[in-house]
C-alpha cells in the first residue's frame, strides 16, 4: 500500500521526517525556534517538499493538515501554489474538516487569475444546494472572496434561494455574497434588487447590516435604483429610531450604544439617499437631530455614530439649524481628549470650511490651539483650516499665531506655513506697513522654505509704498546686519539698500528709532554678503549691483566701491564678472552717465496671474467693443462704395439714396464670408448694379466639398433699347483671397432683354478669412447711355 | 496582526494583492505603525487607504480600508474582534493566536464577509465554532 511504503522509506530519513506528518502546532513551534532567517527558511523548505511529497501520494487522512501547514507558510510569505489541487480535494470530501481547510485554502490560494479556481464551482454549487448550514456558510464565504464573474453568473440562482431560507446564519451571509456578485457582474442588480425591501423587514441584525451594505452597492451603482430604493427612506428612519431610543439591550450593545455599526451603515445609506433630494432629507432631518442629541459620547463607539452622523447632515440637504448643530459637533470633538477624534474633526472641518464658513469661524480659537498639537498630521491639519479661515477681520491676530507657530513648527511643515501666511498677508493685508513687517518676518524666521517670487513680491510692493521707504531700508539694514545666510532676505535688503540707501543715512525716521549709520558701515556690509561663502550667486548680484548704486547716493568719494567693483572684475562667476566689467567701464568712460543710470528705479509692472487675468479681461472688452462699432462703419462705407457707381469725372451729383439699413444691412453682410464653420448657408442672389436698364447681378454657389470655395457668376442683362458693347467686369481682390475670372460668354449685352452675358469668377478663401467685397461696376461703354 | 518585530501573526485580503507584494506591504505597514509614539492618533494615510491599529501588548491589529470607511466605526470594530477572541480563548495571548490560527481564521469569517461587516454579536460568532469544537472532540 502506497501509505506503508512511504513509512518503510522514510526510516532510513533522519529523525524529523519519520513521523508521518507534523501537526501544524509543532511546526509553528520549530518555525519559532529558528534563530535566524535562514534556519526559517531551512525549516519551511523541508516541510515544503515533504508536504509536496504527501500530496503526490495522496493521503488523503492527513491532506488537510498537510495544507493547513501551507497556508501557515504562505502566510509567511513563501510560495504555496502546489496547494492549489489540493484545495479541490479537500472541498470535494465529505469531512467537515477537509471542507474547512479546503475553503479557506481556496480564499487564500486561489483567484481569478488561475483556471483551477472554475473547477471549484461544481463543489460549491454542491454544498449550497444540499449542504448542511455550517458548510453552506463555507462555500458562501469563500465565493464572496474569490468568486470570479462566470462563477458568479453560474451560482446567482443557490444564492438567491438561500437569501429566502429561514436561518439567519446562511441569510445574512448570502446576502453579502450577493453584494459581491453585483460587484463582479453588474447585471445580476435586477436579480437581487427584489428581496431586498422585504429583508428590511427582518428584526436579525447580522440580516439587516447585510441587507444594508446590499442596497448601498445597488444605489451607488445605478441611479435607478436609488430612486427606487428613496421610498425606503422612512423605515430605515424607523429601524434607526428604534436602535437609538430603544434601551441597553445585551444583544448589541458596545459601550452603551446600540448596534454602532449597524447604526452607522444606515446612517451611511441615509447620506446616499438624502444627497440632492428635498424630499427624502426632510423625512430624516428630525432624526439626524436625535441621534446627534441623544447619543452618548463618553466612549468612542458613540463619537463613531456621532462622526457619521455628521457626515451625513453635511451632505443632505439639511435645514441650517441643524447644520450648525453638526459644526457644532465637531467643535466639540476639537476639545476632546482623545486624539483620533480630534483627527477626524479636523478633517471634517476642513472638507466643510467652504461651504459653511461662519459656522466653522466660531471654532477659530479651538482650531488655533490645535497648532500646538505634538502629532504632526493633527498639527497640518490644524494649519491648514487655520490658514482656510483668515480672513479680514481676525487678520491680525491670526496671523500672530500663525508667525508664533512658524517659529516652533516642525521643519516639513515650514514651507506650508510661510507660503500661506504670504498669500494670506497679500489678501487680506491691513496696511502697507503691516504687510512689510509680516514679510520681513517671514524670511527671517524661515526665508529658506519661502517660495521663490517673495523675494520679486517683496522688491515690488515696497517700491511701491513710497512712504514706506525710509522704514523699509531702515529695517531690513538691521535684519541683514544681524544675519546674512537667510538668502531672500538678503536679496531684498541689498536691493533696498541700494536703491534707498540716501534715506537710509538720513538719520531720522518717525516710524523707528533713530538709527546712526555711516557709508562705510553700509558698504562694508555689502562688501561681507559679496564675500561670504553662504551667499548664493544671484545674491552676490545684487550686492554688486546695490554697491553701485551707492556710488550715486552716498556723499563721499567713491574709490572703495571702485575698488570693488574693479576686483570683481576678474570673478570666476561669469555673471558677477560681466556686471562688474560694465560697472567698471561705467566709472571710467562714462562717468558723465552714471547718475543718469544709476537713478531710482521705476515701479516694476505687476507680472503676477491676477495682472495677467486683468489684461486678457480688458483686452476682450475692448474687442468686444471694437467689434459692434465696426460693422456699423464697414456698413456705411459699404453702402457707400456700392453706390458709388461713377468715378467723380461723371459729374453727376451721387446722391446716395437713402437705404434703410437693413436690406442695406443685408447686402453687405451677404458678401460677408464667415470664416467660423457654421453650415454653409446659400447666398441669395444679389442686385449690385442697375442703371438705365443695365443690369448686373451676382449669384453664389458655394460648393459643398470645398467650403473654402466661391462660385460667384454675374449675369449681365439689358432690357434698354440699346446693346451694351464692350462689357468688361473687373474684379479686385484682397491679397489672402484668390481669384480667378473664366471668359465671360460675350462682350456685348444685347438690347431688350436677349441673351444676358454671363462670367464666372471663383474666389478661394484658404485662410478662411472674413472679407468684405465692395464690388464698385463701372461700365465703360461706347454707347451713347452716357456714363 | 503583527508583533513587534515586524512578525506577521495573521493576514486577510480581500482584495488581491501579489504574494511577492504582500511582504513589502506588511514591511512598510508594520514600519509606519512602529514609529507612532503613544501621543499620535491611530490613523495614518498609507498611499490611497488609511490605515487604522491598535496596539495590544505585543500585537498591532491594523485594518486598511479605502476612503469611504468611517475611521472610528473600524477602530472600535477592531476592539470588538479582540474581544470575542478573548472570549472564546479566555484571556488571549498572542502565542494562542499564533497556535490557533485555523480557528482565528474561522472567528474572523464569521465577522467579516468580502471585506464587510457581518456580525458583531459575540454569541453568534462563536456558536459555529463552539459545535465544530464540539464535533472534533467526539
Amino acid at each position: 500500500m502506497p501509505g506503508q511504503r512511504v513509512f518503510l522509506h522514510s526510516r532510513t530519513l533522519p529523525v524529523r521526517m519519520v513521523a508521518p506528518s507534523l501537526k501544524l502546532q509543532d511546526l509553528i513551534e520549530e518555525i519559532r525556534g529558528a534563530k535566524t532567517q535562514a534556519q526559517e527558511r531551512e525549516v519551511i523548505q523541508k516541510e515544503c517538499a515533504h508536504i509536496r511529497a504527501s500530496f503526490r501520494d495522496g493521503d488523503p487522512v492527513h491532506r488537510h493538515r498537510q495544507l493547513a501547514k501551507l497556508l501557515y507558510v504562505h502566510m509567511l510569505g513563501y510560495p504555496a501554489h502546489f496547494g492549489q489541487m489540493e484545495c479541490l480535494k479537500l472541498i470535494a470530501s465529505s469531512r467537515f474538516t477537509d471542507k474547512r481547510v479546503g475553503y479557506l485554502g481556496a480564499m487564500l490560494l486561489l483567484d481569478e487569475r488561475h483556471d483551477a479556481h472554475l473547477l471549484i464551482t461544481n463543489s460549491i454549487k454542491n454544498d449550497l444546494s444540499q449542504g448542511i448550514q455550517p458548510v453552506q456558510g463555507l462555500a458562501l464565504c469563500t465565493l464572496s472572496t474569490m468568486g470570479s464573474a462566470e462563477m458568479c453568473r453560474d451560482l446567482a440562482p443557490e444564492v438567491e434561494k438561500l437569501l429566502l431560507q429561514p436561518s439567519p446564519y446562511v441569510r445574512k451571509k448570502a446576502i453579502l455574497t450577493a453584494v459581491h456578485m453585483i460587484r463582479k457582474v453588474p447585471e445580476l442588480s435586477s436579480v437581487f434588487l427584489p428581496p431586498c425591501v422585504h429583508l428590511l423587514h427582518e428584526r436579525h441584525h447580522g440580516i439587516l447590516l447585510g441587507t444594508i451594505t446590499l442596497i448601498t452597492e445597488l444605489c451607488e451603482r445605478s441611479p435607478a435604483a436609488l430612486k427606487h430604493f428613496r421610498k425606503v427612506v422612512p423605515q430605515l428612519v424607523q429601524i434607526l429610531r428604534t436602535l437609538v431610543t430603544t434601551g441597553y439591550s445585551t444583544e448589541h450593545s458596545i459601550s452603551g450604544v446600540s448596534d454602532p455599526f449597524l447604526q452607522v451603515q444606515i446612517l451611511r445609506l441615509l447620506r446616499i439617499l438624502g444627497r440632492n433630494h428635498e424630499e427624502s432629507s426632510e423625512t430624516m432631518n428630525d432624526l439626524l437631530a436625535q441621534v446627534a442629541t441623544n447619543t452618548d459620547t463618553s466612549r468612542n463607539a458613540g463619537n463613531a455614530v456621532l462622526f457619521e452622523t455628521v457626515l451625513t447632515i453635511m451632505d443632505i440637504h439639511s435645514a441650517a439649524g441643524l447644520r450648525v448643530l453638526a459644526v457644532n459637533i465637531l467643535g466639540r470633538f476639537l476639545l476632546n481628549s482623545d486624539r483620533n477624534i480630534r483627527y477626524v474633526a479636523l478633517t471634517s472641518l476642513l472638507r466643510l470650511v467652504q461651504s459653511d464658513h461662519s459656522a466653522v469661524q466660531r471654532h477659530r480659537p479651538t482650531v488655533v490651539d490645535c497648532l500646538q498639537e505634538t502629532d504632526a498630521s493633527l498639527s497640518r491639519r490644524a494649519l491648514e483650516l487655520s490658514l482656510a479661515l483668515v480672513n479680514s477681520s481676525n487678520v491680525r491676530a491670526m496671523m500672530q499665531e500663525l508667525q508664533a507657530f512658524l517659529e516652533s513648527c516642525p521643519p516639513d511643515l515650514r514651507a506650508d506655513c510661510a507660503s500661506g501666511i504670504l498669500l494670506a498677508a497679500e489678501r487680506f493685508a491691513p496696511t502697507k506697513r503691516w504687510h512689510i513687517d509680516t514679510i520681513l518676518h517671514v524670511l527671517t524666521t524661515a526665508g529658506t522654505h519661502v517660495r521663490d517670487d517673495a523675494v520679486a513680491n517683496l522688491t515690488q510692493l515696497i517700491g511701491g509704498a513710497q512712504e514706506l521707504h525710509a522704514y523699509s531700508v531702515r529695517r531690513l539694514y538691521n535684519a541683514l546686519a544681524e544675519d546674512i545666510s537667510q538668502q531672500p532676505l538678503v536679496q531684498v535688503a541689498a536691493w533696498c539698500i541700494g536703491e534707498y540707501g540716501d534715506l537710509l543715512l538720513e538719520g531720522n525716521c518717525e516710524e523707528i528709532e533713530p538709527l546712526q549709520v555711516d557709508e562705510e558701515e553700509v558698504l562694508a556690509l555689502l562688501e561681507k554678503v559679496l564675500q561670504s561663502h553662504m551667499s548664493l550667486p544671484a545674491t552676490r548680484g545684487y550686492a554688486l549691483t546695490a554697491l553701485m548704486k551707492l556710488s550715486t547716493r552716498l556723499q563721499g568719494d567713491n574709490n572703495r566701491i571702485r575698488q570693488v567693483v574693479s576686483i570683481y572684475r576678474s570673478c570666476l562667476d561669469v555673471e558677477l564678472q560681466q556686471r562688474a566689467v560694465e560697472y567698471d567701464t561705467l566709472f571710467r568712460k562714462y562717468d558723465h552717465m552714471r547718475a543718469a543710470i544709476l537713478e531710482k528705479m521705476p515701479l516694476v509692472e505687476r507680472d503676477g496671474p491676477q495682472a495677467d487675468e486683468e489684461a486678457k479681461q480688458s483686452k476682450e472688452a475692448a474687442q468686444l467693443s471694437e467689434a459692434a462699432p465696426a460693422p456699423t462703419e464697414s456698413q456705411a462705407s459699404q453702402l457707400l462704395d456700392l453706390l458709388d457707381l461713377l468715378d467723380r469725372a461723371s459729374g453727376d451729383a451721387q446722391h446716395p439714396p437713402p437705404l434703410d439699413p437693413s436690406p442695406g444691412g443685408a447686402l453687405v453682410y451677404l458678401l460677408d464670408l464667415p470664416c467660423a464653420p457654421p453650415p454653409p448657408a446659400p447666398i441669395p442672389d444679389l442686385k449690385v448694379f442697375e442703371r438705365e436698364g443695365v443690369q448686373l447681378n451676382l449669384s453664389f454657389i458655394r460648393p459643398p466639398e470645398n467650403p473654402a470655395l466661391l462660385l460667384i457668376t454675374i449675369t449681365a442683362t439689358n432690357s434698354s433699347e440699346g446693346d451694351v458693347t464692350n462689357f468688361i467686369c473687373q474684379a479686385a481682390v484682397p491679397k489672402s483671397l484668390q481669384l480667378q475670372l473664366q471668359a465671360p460668354s460675350g462682350n456685348t449685352v444685347p438690347a431688350r432683354g436677349g441673351l444676358p452675358i454671363t462670367q464666372l469668377f471663383r474666389i478661394l478663401n484658404p485662410n478662411k478669412v472674413s472679407f468684405r467685397s465692395s464690388p464698385k461696376a463701372r461700365p465703360r461703354d461706347s454707347r451713347s447711355h452716357g456714363c | 496582526m503583527v508583533n513587534k518585530q515586524g512578525q506577521t501573526r495573521l493576514s486577510k485580503y480581500y482584495e488581491h494583492v501579489d504574494i511577492n507584494k504582500r511582504t513589502l506591504l506588511e514591511t512598510e505597514v508594520i514600519k509606519s505603525c512602529l514609529s507612532r509614539s503613544n501621543e499620535q492618533c491611530s490613523f495614518i494615510e498609507y498611499k490611497d487607504f488609511k490605515l487604522i491599529y491598535r496596539q495590544y501588548a505585543a500585537l498591532f491589529i491594523v485594518v486598511g480600508v479605502n476612503d469611504t470607511e468611517n475611521e472610528m466605526a473600524i477602530y472600535e470594530f477592531i476592539h470588538n474582534f479582540v474581544e470575542v477572541l478573548d472570549e472564546y480563548f479566555s484571556r488571549v495571548v498572542s502565542l494562542m493566536i499564533m497556535f490557533n490560527l485555523d480557528k482565528v481564521h474561522i472567528i474572523l469569517d464569521e465577522m467579516v464577509l468580502n471585506g464587510c461587516i457581518v456580525e458583531t454579536n459575540r454569541a453568534r460568532i462563536l456558536a459555529p465554532l463552539l459545535i465544530l469544537d464540539k464535533m472534533s472532540e467526539s
